[in-house]
C-alpha cells in the first residue's frame, strides 16, 4: 500500500474496485500477471486506456486456466469480440467472475454462457455432449454419453423443450450444493 | 436474441441487488431514503404529468431532459419495468424533440459546474430569458420541490448502481462507462439537494459518508492483507483441491483460538506472577529441592519436565496462594481460576460461533437428488485445480463417478451386490472394533505397568517413556490399518472420509480416557501420600521452631531454608507434567512421521527409482498421500489435550502456539514437495462443520476431568494459587465475602440456593426442549414444502411435456424471462396465451384437421386446454387476415395499463415489438 505506481490513475484504480470484487492490489497484481504474458505488448503504462489485445493462446496458458477442460470456452465467453483476445478490462471481468467473492448469480449467468458451446443461448444436447467429452477427456462410450445427456435433460428441462434454458439452468444451479462451494 | 438472454441476468440481477448490497448503503439510505419514498409517488405523478406539460413549458423540460433521459436508460437497464419501459418511450419522443437544446445545455452546464447556486442562477437566468409562459410561474415553489426530490431520488438510484456495479453482467467497457456517467451524476447533484441550512448539513454528511467509503474499503484491503498464510494456503488448493486447503484453513483458525488463549493465559495469570509475585528461590514451591538441585539443570532431567522447569511458572505448583500480589493487590488466584474458566468459555463461545455461521453458510442441502447427472455435469470440476497431477486425477475421478452413477441408474433396481456389501460393511465394522478394544487394553496395560516402573529406581529412558511411546505408535499405526479395512466398505471417499474421522476419533478418545483414569489413579495414589508427607512437615517445622528456640535466644528463628523443607507430591504439577510431556512428544512423533514417511520416502522413490528393478513412483512404494483424516484429528486430540492441560500447566498454551506456528510451515512445505494429490480428488463440502464437531465434542470431553478435579479434589496443601483450601472454587467465596459489599455476598448466597439452581436448570431444560420442538416443526415444514416442490415440478413437467409440440415458439419465447418475472407476469401471460393462440395454430391447420378428423384422443386432449373450440378453425378460414383483427384489438390493451409490464407485450408480440424498433 502507498506504493506510488504508475500504471493507473486513482480514478482508474477505484472504478475497477466498484466494478469487480478486487482490491486495489489485486488489480495491480492482475495487471502484473498480464503484463508478464506479453511483456512487449502491454505496456506498463495504463492510464491512457490503451487497446491491447492477448490472444487466447497466451491466455489459456496461464497456471489458473492451463489445466481447465473448459479454458477456450471460458475465455471466448470474456472477450468483447468472442474470439478469444481479451483486452485487460476482460481480463479483469473474467478474474472478477471466477474470484470467490462473486455471487452465485453472477456465476451462474457466466456458467450458463461457457457451457452453451454454441452460443445459441441454449444448452443443447451437442453442448452438453461436448462438456461431458471435455470432463471426461472422451473415456466414456457413445452410448453411456447419450444415456447422461438424456439424463440431464430429463433432470433439469423443466418445460420440455429438450434443451436447457437459462431460466433451467439456473434453477439447477442454485440448488447444487457444490456450486461455489 | 443475445441481448434477451441478457436482459433475464439483468432481471435477476436487479432482484438480488437489494440484498447485495452493502450494509452501509442500507444504513445510508434509512436516513435518507426516508423523504425520497413518500415522495416517489408525486414523483410518478410528475413525470406521467409531463407529456402535456414539455408542450407548454419548454424551457423546464429542457432543464429536466438529461437527467430523466439518464433515469430512464438506467431504469431500463436495472428493471426493464413497465414505468422503464414506457419511460423509454417517452424519452424516444422526446429525443427528438429536444436534442438540440439538451446539446446546447450540455455544454452550458459543462461551463459551469457550481453546485446549486450556479444552476439555479442558470435556471432563473433562463427562465426570464426564455419568457416562458407566465401561467407556469406560480407553479415554481413546488415544482421545484418536486425536482428535487426527484433529483434526490435519481441520486440515490445512482449510489445503490454504483455500489451494485460489480454485480453485473455486462462488459468492463460498459460497466466503467455507466459507472463514470453515474459518479459524475452524483457528483454534480449531490451538492444540489438541500437548501439553506440543510443544505450545508447534506454536503457534510455526503461528504462524510463518501470518506466513511473510501475508509472502509480501505480497510478491506487492509484486512484481507492481515489474512496470514493466505497466498501458501490458496498454492496448497491450487494443486491439491479443496479438501486439503480445508485442513490448512483449520489449522490456521486454530492458530488463531490458541492466540487468543494464550493471550489470556500470559496476560492475565503468567506475566504478573513473574513480575509481581515472589521471586524464585524465595519460598519451597518456587525452589528445587536439595536432593534434586545437583541434577536440575541437566538436559536429560529438563527434558523430562523435571529439575528447574517443574518449579518455574510454566505449572501450577509455582504460584503463590497469597491472596493479593504486587502494588495493583492483584488478586492472583482469583485471577488464576478465572482464567482457567474463560480459556473453556471462551472455546466454546468460538466453536458454538463458527459451528452456527457455516450452518447458515451451507444453506443448500444435497440430499435433493433431483439432478444427480446435472450436477455431476456442471460442478464437478474444481475450478481451483491448476497442477495437472491434480487434473488428471480429477478428470479419473468425473470419469468413475460418471460411470459409477451410470451404473447406479441402470441397476438401481438389480443390486445383487447388496448383501455381500452389507455383510463386508458389518466385518469390517466388527474388525474395527476389535482394533479399538485392543488398543484400549494395550494402553491401560502400559499405563499400570509404568505405575509399577514409577516406584522403582533407575529405570531406562524406555520404561519412563512407555506411554508416550505406544500410545503414539498406536496413533501412527491404526489410522492406516483402518483405512485399510475401510477399502472393504467401499464408500463414497467424503462419506469414506467421515466413517475413518469416526473411527480414529474412537481410537483416539479412548486412549485418552485410559491414560486420564491411569493418571487419576496416580493422583489419588498422590493425595494419600500428600496426608503423610503433611503430618512430618508440620512435625518437623515444629522441631525445627523447638530447636532452634532452645538453640538460640534470638527473636527471630533462622528459617530453614526453602530448598530442605519437605513437600508433598503436588499432584497439580505432575498431572500438567504429563500432559506437556504428552504434548511435546505428539509433535515430535508427528513431525518425525512427516519427515521419515513423507519427505524421506518421497526422496527414496525419486533418486533410486533411476536404478529399481521396477517403476517405483508407480508401483509400491510411490509418494505419500497428504493424510487429511489423520491430520485433523491430530489437530484436534492436541487442542484436547491443550484444554485439558493449560489448567495445571498454564505454559502449555505457549507450546502449542509455537507447535501450530512452526506446522503450519512445515506441513505446508512437506505437503509441496513430497506428497501427492489423493487418487480420487474430492471436494470438502461442508466438511468443516464436521470438524467443528469434533472439536466441541472433545471440547465439551476435556471440560470433565477438568470440572472434576476443581469440583471435588482437595488442592495440594504446599502448592499452586489454592493451597489452603479445601476446595479450589472456595476463592470464589473468599473473594466475595472479602471484597464485595455484604449485600452481594447475600445475594449471592441466595443465588447458590439448591432451591433457586434446579428451578433454573429445569426452566432451561424446558427452553432447551421448546425451542427443540419449534426447530423439528420447522423442519418438518421444510420437508413438506419441498415435497410440494417436488410435486409441483413433476406436474410442470407433465403438463408442459403434454402440449410442447403445440407452441413451441411460445416456450422459446418463455424461455427467455427469467423466473423472477415470470411469476409476476402470470396472469398476462395467460391473457397472452389466449389470445395467440389462433396465430399460433396457422401454421398446424391443416394437419390439426386432419388429426380432429382421425379423432386421435391425444392431440384433441392437447387442443382442449389452448385453442379455441375447432368450430372457430371451420368459420374463420386460416388465413393471414386473421392477423390484422386481433393484433389491433391488442393495441389498446397494453395503452390501457399505461404501467403495464413490457417483457409481456414483447413476448406476446413479436411482430408489434419489433416494429416498435
Amino acid at each position: 500500500m502507498g506504493n506510488k505506481q504508475t500504471i493507473f490513475t486513482d480514478e482508474q484504480l477505484d472504478a475497477y474496485q466498484d466494478c469487480t470484487f478486487f482490491t486495489r492490489k489485486e488489480i495491480l497484481r492482475l495487471h502484473g500477471r498480464y503484463h508478464e504474458m506479453a511483456p512487449n505488448v502491454v505496456p506498463m503504462d495504463y492510464t491512457k486506456d490503451p487497446d491491447v489485445k492477448l490472444p487466447m493462446q497466451l491466455i489459456i496458458n496461464m497456471p489458473e486456466l492451463k489445466e481447465n477442460p473448459f479454458k477456450e470456452r471460458i475465455v471466448e465467453s470474456f472477450s468483447e469480440d468472442g474470439e478469444g483476445s481479451l483486452s485487460f478490462n476482460d481480463f479483469v471481468d473474467m478474474f472478477s467472475v471466477l474470484s470467490e467473492m462473486a455471487p452465485r448469480e453472477l456465476k451462474a449467468i457466466y456458467a450458463f454462457k461457457i457451457y452453451d458451446f454454441n452460443t445459441d443461448n441454449f444448452i443443447c444436447k451437442a453442448d452438453l455432449e461436448k462438456t461431458l467429452n471435455k470432463l471426461t477427456r472422451e473415456e466414456l462410450t457413445a452410448e453411456e454419453i447419450t444415456l447422461v445427456c438424456e439424463k440431464v435433460i430429463e433432470e433439469a428441462d423443466m418445460d420440455g423443450d429438450g434443451k436447457l434454458g437459462f431460466a433451467d439452468f439456473e434453477n439447477m444451479i442454485s440448488k447444487a450444493p457444490d456450486f461455489l462451494r | 436474441m443475445a441481448t434477451e438472454i441478457e436482459a433475464a441476468g439483468i432481471e435477476i440481477d436487479g432482484q438480488v441487488e437489494s440484498d447485495t448490497q452493502s450494509e452501509e448503503d442500507e444504513g445510508k439510505e434509512k436516513t435518507s431514503k426516508k423523504q425520497p419514498r413518500r415522495e416517489t409517488v408525486r414523483a410518478s405523478r410528475l413525470e406521467r404529468k409531463k407529456p402535456q406539460r414539455d408542450k407548454e413549458d419548454e424551457s423546464k423540460e429542457e432543464h429536466n431532459c438529461p437527467r430523466q433521459n439518464r433515469a430512464s436508460r438506467r431504469k431500463t437497464h436495472q428493471k426493464k419495468n413497465g414505468d422503464g419501459k414506457k419511460a423509454e418511450v417517452k424519452e424516444r419522443d422526446k429525443k427528438a424533440s429536444t436534442k438540440d437544446q439538451k446539446n446546447s445545455e450540455n455544454k452550458e452546464k459543462k461551463t459551469n459546474k457550481k453546485g446549486k447556486e450556479g444552476e439555479n442562477k442558470q435556471k432563473k437566468g433562463r427562465k426570464n430569458s426564455t419568457s416562458s409562459e407566465s401561467s407556469n410561474s406560480f407553479d415554481e415553489e413546488s415544482l421545484s420541490e418536486e425536482e428535487l426530490a426527484m433529483l434526490m431520488e435519481q441520486v440515490e438510484q445512482r449510489k445503490k448502481l454504483i455500489s451494485a456495479m460489480r454485480n453485473k453482467p455486462w462488459r468492463m467497457v460498459k460497466k466503467l462507462s455507466v459507472l463514470r456517467e453515474a459518479q459524475a451524476f452524483v457528483e454534480k447533484f449531490e451538492g444540489a439537494l438541500g437548501k439553506g441550512k440543510g443544505k450545508k448539513l447534506y454536503a457534510y454528511k455526503m461528504m462524510m459518508a463518501k470518506k466513511w467509503v473510501k475508509f472502509k474499503r480501505d480497510f478491506d484491503n487492509f484486512k484481507t492483507q492481515c489474512i496470514p498464510w493466505e497466498m501458501k494456503i490458496k498454492e496448497v488448493e491450487s494443486h491439491f483441491g479443496s479438501s486439503v486447503a480445508s485442513y490448512f484453513i483449520f489449522l490456521r483458525w486454530m492458530y488463531g483460538v490458541n492466540l487468543v488463549l494464550f493471550g489470556l493465559i500470559f496476560g492475565l495469570v503468567i506475566i504478573p506472577e513473574v513480575l509481581m509475585g515472589m521471586p524464585y528461590g524465595s519460598m519451597p514451591r518456587k525452589t528445587v529441592p536439595r536432593a534434586e538441585q545437583a541434577t536440575a539443570m541437566d538436559f536429560s532431567v529438563l527434558w523430562d519436565f523435571e529439575g528447574y522447569i517443574k518449579y518455574s511458572a510454566l505449572f501450577y505448583g509455582y504460584y503463590n496462594n497469597q491472596r493479593t500480589i504486587g502494588w495493583l493487590k492483584y488478586r492472583l488466584p482469583m485471577a488464576y481460576f478465572m482464567v482457567g474458566i474463560s480459556v473453556f468459555g471462551y472455546s466454546l463461545m468460538v466453536v458454538i460461533r463458527s459451528m452456527a455461521r457455516n450452518a447458515n453458510e451451507s444453506t443448500a442441502d444435497g440430499e435433493d437428488d433431483n439432478f444427480i447427472f446435472s450436477w455431476k455435469m456442471f460442478t464437478s470440476w474444481d475450478y481451483l485445480i491448476g497442477n495437472p497431477e491434480t487434473a488428471d486425477n480429477k478428470f479419473a475421478s468425473i470419469t468413475t463417478s460418471f460411470k459409477e452413477s451410470i451404473v447406479d441408474e441402470q441397476e438401481s433396481n438389480k443390486d445383487e451386490n447388496i448383501h455381500l456389501r452389507r455383510f463386508l460393511r458389518v466385518l469390517a465394522n466388527i474388525l474395527i472394533i476389535c482394533c479399538l478394544c485392543g488398543s484400549g487394553y494395550l494402553i491401560y496395560f502400559v499405563v499400570k505397568r509404568s505405575q509399577t516402573f514409577s516406584k522403582m529406581q533407575n529405570v531406562g529412558w524406555y520404561e519412563r517413556n512407555e506411554v508416550e511411546i505406544v500410545m503414539s505408535l498406536l496413533g501412527m499405526f491404526c489410522p492406516p490399518l483402518f483405512e485399510t479395512i475401510a477399502a472393504l466398505e467401499n464408500y463414497h471417499p467424503r462419506i469414506g472420509l467421515k466413517w475413518q474421522l469416526g473411527r480414529i476419533f474412537a481410537l483416539f478418545l479412548g486412549n485418552l480416557y485410559t491414560f486420564l483414569l491411569a493418571l487419576m489413579d496416580d493422583v489419588n495414589e498422590k493425595l494419600d501420600e500428600e496426608d503423610v508427607v503433611k503430618n512430618i512437615t508440620r512435625w518437623m517445622l515444629l522441631g525445627h521452631h523447638n530447636s532452634s528456640m532452645g538453640n538460640s535466644s534470638a527473636d527471630t528463628p533462622p528459617s530453614l531454608d526453602p530448598a530442605d523443607v519437605p513437600r508433598g507430591p503436588c499432584w497439580e504439577t505432575t498431572v500438567g507434567i504429563e500432559f506437556v510431556r504428552l504434548t511435546v512428544s505428539d509433535i515430535l512423533v508427528t513431525y518425525v512421521t512427516i519427515l521419515v514417511g513423507d519427505f524421506i520416502r518421497a526422496c527414496f522413490v525419486r533418486f533410486v527409482n533411476y536404478c529399481w528393478c521396477w517403476d517405483l513412483e508407480a508401483g509400491f512404494p510411490s509418494y505419500a498421500e497428504f493424510d487429511i483424516s489423520g491430520n485433523v484429528l491430530g489437530l484436534v486430540f492436541n487442542q484436547g489435550m491443550i484444554w485439558m492441560g493449560s489448567f495445571y500447566a498454564p505454559g502449555l498454551v505457549g507450546i502449542n502456539v509455537l507447535r501450530l506456528l512452526t506446522s503450519m510451515y512445515f506441513q505446508c512445505w512437506a505437503v509441496m514437495s513430497s506428497n501427492v494429490p489423493h487418487e480420487r480428488v474430492f471436494k470438502a463440502s461442508k466438511s468443516n462443520n464436521f470438524y467443528m464437531g469434533l472439536l466441541l465434542l472433545i471440547l465439551f470431553l476435556s471440560l470433565l476431568p477438568v470440572a472434576y478435579t476443581i469440583m471435588s479434589l482437595p488442592p495440594s496443601f504446599d502448592c499452586g494459587p489454592f493451597s489452603g483450601k479445601k476446595r479450589m472454587y472456595e476463592v470464589i467465596q473468599e473473594t466475595i465475602e472479602l471484597d464485595f459489599p455484604l449485600f452481594i455476598a447475600k445475594i449471592f448466597s441466595y443465588v447458590a440456593n439448591p432451591g433457586l439452581i434446579i428451578p433454573a436448570i429445569l426452566l432451561m431444560v424446558l427452553a432447551i426442549y421448546y425451542l427443540n420442538a419449534v426447530s423439528e416443526a420447522y423442519q418438518r415444514a421444510n420437508a413438506e414444502l419441498k415435497k410440494k416442490m417436488q410435486m409441483q415440478r413433476e406436474e410442470d413437467k407433465n403438463k408442459r411435456n403434454n402440449k410442447t409440440n403445440n407452441n413451441s415458439m411460445m416456450q422459446d419465447l418463455e424461455d427467455l424471462l427469467a423466473p423472477s418475472t415470470k411469476i409476476e407476469i402470470y396472469p398476462k401471460q395467460a391473457e397472452g396465451k389466449k389470445i395467440e393462440s389462433p396465430d399460433q395454430v396457422i401454421p398446424f391447420g391443416k394437419q390439426g384437421k386432419a388429426e380432429v378428423l382421425n379423432g386421435s384422443p391425444m392431440s384433441g386432449g392437447r387442443r382442449a386446454v389452448l385453442i379455441p373450440p375447432p368450430h372457430l378453425l371451420v368459420t374463420r378460414p386460416p388465413t393471414p387476415g386473421i392477423w390484422a383483427p386481433y393484433s389491433y384489438a391488442d393495441k389498446p390493451w397494453p395503452g390501457a395499463h399505461p404501467l403495464g409490464l413490457v417483457p409481456g407485450r414483447g413476448r406476446g408480440h413479436p411482430c408489434y415489438s419489433h416494429a416498435a424498433r
